[in-house]
């Protein structure tokens, strides 16, 4: 490109070190953000398309989702609730897929971490608050810890495939939770919806001061936080990138990939089971089946338009947040089925695994293929 | 229909009618995903499928009358499906198990849209061959009401496990699946091949998916599938890509589902939601004891991304 410039004052500032290397910087970088945007585009064009086919406008549908997902500061705190969530439920897919796992059962995880957390506040009653509090966060965390740190296990240890058995342990935690919530653990007053006995108020998480949004969007942003230092910045991180990149190097190398798999399931389970507790103690005061709303399975595309980037969750999950808040609107308002933001969600999935296959295919993102200037 | 008191049992002969019945998606969906991963690819969607299959069924049945018709539809809705997969894993770099969730999602939500008016109206079910006709016992009679599905899906699995061995057809997608340079030095093309394979193992699907909406439950809610679609791509692995296998995995899996109706059936009421998940537990137990980490499983496809 630069051969095309006679004039020796600019080809000395491209050839200048800083000029060149930041143009580089930028280029490898915006490969991660101009296609999964593009994607995210091309997704909603498609559903546009899919509207119009229904004889509905696409254009009233957009701008009802927007009213009720970011339209006012009203529903901006209700999708930052319904976000917050999916933070932790996201965590759950991605750190796994860092070691190069397909987790997909977050969903049992949030059902388990919610009825330990609610049998503790039950069990603990009379209790000082915090100390509730913190053993009910430390409960559901270590029941999601170990039901997904199971299956890390069973996938290391047993060559178990930790996609189709992280399911199967979903749908046998969700029986679980029925037969603890509608037996043992049940408050005989809860007639139409069998619930565990309601937390005490002062066991009840509440709203960030001048917000309409639990302290779970706090937890789960610094969760995110957490796990990207962890990731990035640390040696275990290091070592579970290498692992996720290739097994056999990993080990030929001396790294313990056993234990750096259950421990990196483990503390995936273990914020899916944390989202389960806040859903106890911030949102429904007790564990029900509300609690398998399918937050799980939403993290779960989350985590893949986030392209299992941590920081890059949180924008994703309040984004999907917003789009789940404004499913009640758009079946008011236009007269859709209430499934109409899953079709959605199927259609963004299904491109944003499509837009893989594009990764290293364009020059423009790829600096050692652009011509030298020298 | 009256009762007759048979006491005990009762639970081993519900047992039985139940694994009839509840295996019968469960043979179809593995038989289609077994052609799948035997051409190298895995289906993850078929759970996906199977609720759209049933919706379809269930729509069309509602609307001509016909449950063959709704068969008809199933199938090809799930043929679609099917077809889809297989095209947009051609693609470099695209994951087939990832696009299996997606289409798992996506399948499920088209499902729940496209169904929400036939949750109320009613559809004639598939019909029932009553091979309990000789017996008084009430309890013999239902046990022994088998739907034509079953049977057909039993001469399915028999068809299949003939032609993997001794057809042109089958050879094809067995060499496609072990290794696809050797498929393309004989000159033909995997891509094609996991296209057609992963799309008669989704119309196979959307069969299954029938059965739950026209037979057994036989009516269309949004709870109509909880996982069969997920537990029969388990289940193939067990059944080591065999088709009888596959079929003997199926009965085995709906007795398991069976049991807590079963028991429920003789006044058993403690633990009622664990048996439910009988099924669950029992594709675990037995993906932990038939997985190894030391060695490839027998009978595995060599292009297969899940045993690799």
């Amino acid at each position: 490109m630069a051969d095309t410039v006679s004039s020796p004052d600019l080809r000395s500032i491209l050839d200048a070190r800083g000029y060149r290397a930041a143009l580089e910087w930028i280029a490898r970088r915006a490969e991660a953000f101009v296609i999964p945007l593009a994607a995210l585009v091309v997704g909603m064009v498609l559903f546009s398309l899919f509207i119009l086919a229904v004889g509905k406008s696409p254009v009233q549908l957009y701008e009802t989702m927007w009213r009720g997902g970011f339209g006012s500061w009203f529903s901006i705190q209700n999708s930052l609730s319904r976000g917050a969530p999916l933070l932790l439920a996201a965590l759950c897919v991605a750190l796994p897929a860092r070691l190069g796992l397909v987790v997909i059962g977050g969903e049992g995880a949030i059902v388990l971490g919610g009825v330990a957390a609610a049998a503790i506040g039950v069990a603990l009653n009379g209790a000082p608050s915090f100390l509730v509090i913190l053993l009910m966060g430390v409960g559901g965390a270590a029941a999601g810890g170990i039901w997904i740190g199971v299956v890390g296990a069973l996938r290391h240890y047993r060559a178990v495939n930790e996609t189709i058995s992280s399911l199967l342990m979903a749908y046998i935690a969700i029986a679980l939770m029925n037969h603890l919530v509608e037996g043992p653990l049940r408050d005989p007053a809860s007639l139409n919806k069998p619930s565990t006995q309601p937390l005490a108020d002062i066991y009840r998480i509440g709203n960030i001061p001048g917000m309409e949004v639990h302290w779970g969007l706090v937890v789960g942003i610094l969760a995110c936080v957490f796990s990207w230092l962890l990731i990035e910045k640390t040696r275990w991180g290091f070592a579970a990138r290498i692992a996720g990149g290739n097994v056999r190097a990993a080990q030929v190398q001396g790294l313990a990939v056993g234990p750096l798999i259950v421990g990196f399931t483990a503390l995936a389970g273990g914020f899916a089971g944390l989202a389960g507790m806040l859903e106890v103690a911030a949102v429904q005061g007790s564990a029900n089946g509300s609690l398998a709303a399918g937050y799980g399975y939403t993290g779960i595309l989350v985590a893949f338009l986030a392209r299992h980037n941590p920081l890059a969750i949180i924008p994703v999950a309040i984004l999907l947040g917003g789009i789940d808040a404004s499913g009640g609107l758009i079946q008011r308002r236009m007269d859709l089925p209430d499934a109409t933001v899953l079709v959605l969600q199927g259609m963004l999935f299904i491109v944003i695994l499509f837009s893989e296959t594009f990764y290293g295919r364009f020059k423009l993102f790829n600096p050692d293929l652009w011509q030298r200037s020298t | 229909m009256e009762t007759t008191d048979i006491g005990l049992w009762g639970v081993p002969l519900a047992m039985l009618g139940g694994a009839i019945r509840v295996s019968t998606p469960f043979i179809f969906v593995s038989l289609g995903e077994a052609i799948t991963e035997r051409s190298g690819r895995i289906n993850l969607g078929l759970e996906g499928t199977l609720v759209f299959g049933a919706m379809s069924a269930y729509a069309v049945a509602v609307m001509t009358g016909s449950p063959w018709l709704g068969l008809l539809a199933a199938a090809l809705a799930g043929l679609c499906f099917g077809l889809f997969h297989g095209w947009i894993c051609k693609f470099p770099k695209v994951n087939d198990i990832a696009i299996g969730i997606a289409l798992m999602l996506f399948g499920t939500g088209l499902a729940f849209f496209f169904g929400k008016p036939f949750i109320q109206p009613s559809a004639p079910d598939l019909p029932a061959i009553p091979f309990g006709a000789w017996s008084d016992i009430p309890q013999v009679q239902a046990a022994l009401n088998v739907n034509v599905l079953f049977l057909i899906g039993a001469a399915l699995a028999v068809f299949l496990w003939w032609a993997f061995r001794n057809t042109r057809i089958g050879l094809i997608v067995r060499v496609v699946g072990d290794s696809a340079d050797a498929a393309r030095a004989m000159g033909l093309n995997p891509n094609t091949v996991r296209l057609l394979a992963t799309g008669v193992g989704g119309a196979l699907a959307g069969i299954g998916g029938a059965y739950l909406s026209l037979y057994y439950p036989g009516s269309w809610t949004e709870r109509i599938s909880s996982g069969q679609g997920l537990m029969a791509v388990a289940l193939v692995i067990f059944a080591r890509w065999n088709p009888l296998g596959c079929f003997a995995a199926a009965l085995l899996f709906g007795g398991a589902g069976a049991l807590g109706p079963a028991l429920q059936s003789v006044g058993v009421t403690q633990g009622y939601y664990l048996f439910y998940a009988a099924p669950y537990i029992l594709t675990l137990v037995i993906m932990i004891a038939t997985s190894s980490p030391s060695r490839t499983l027998a009978g595995a496809p060599g292009e297969l991304s899940i045993t690799k």
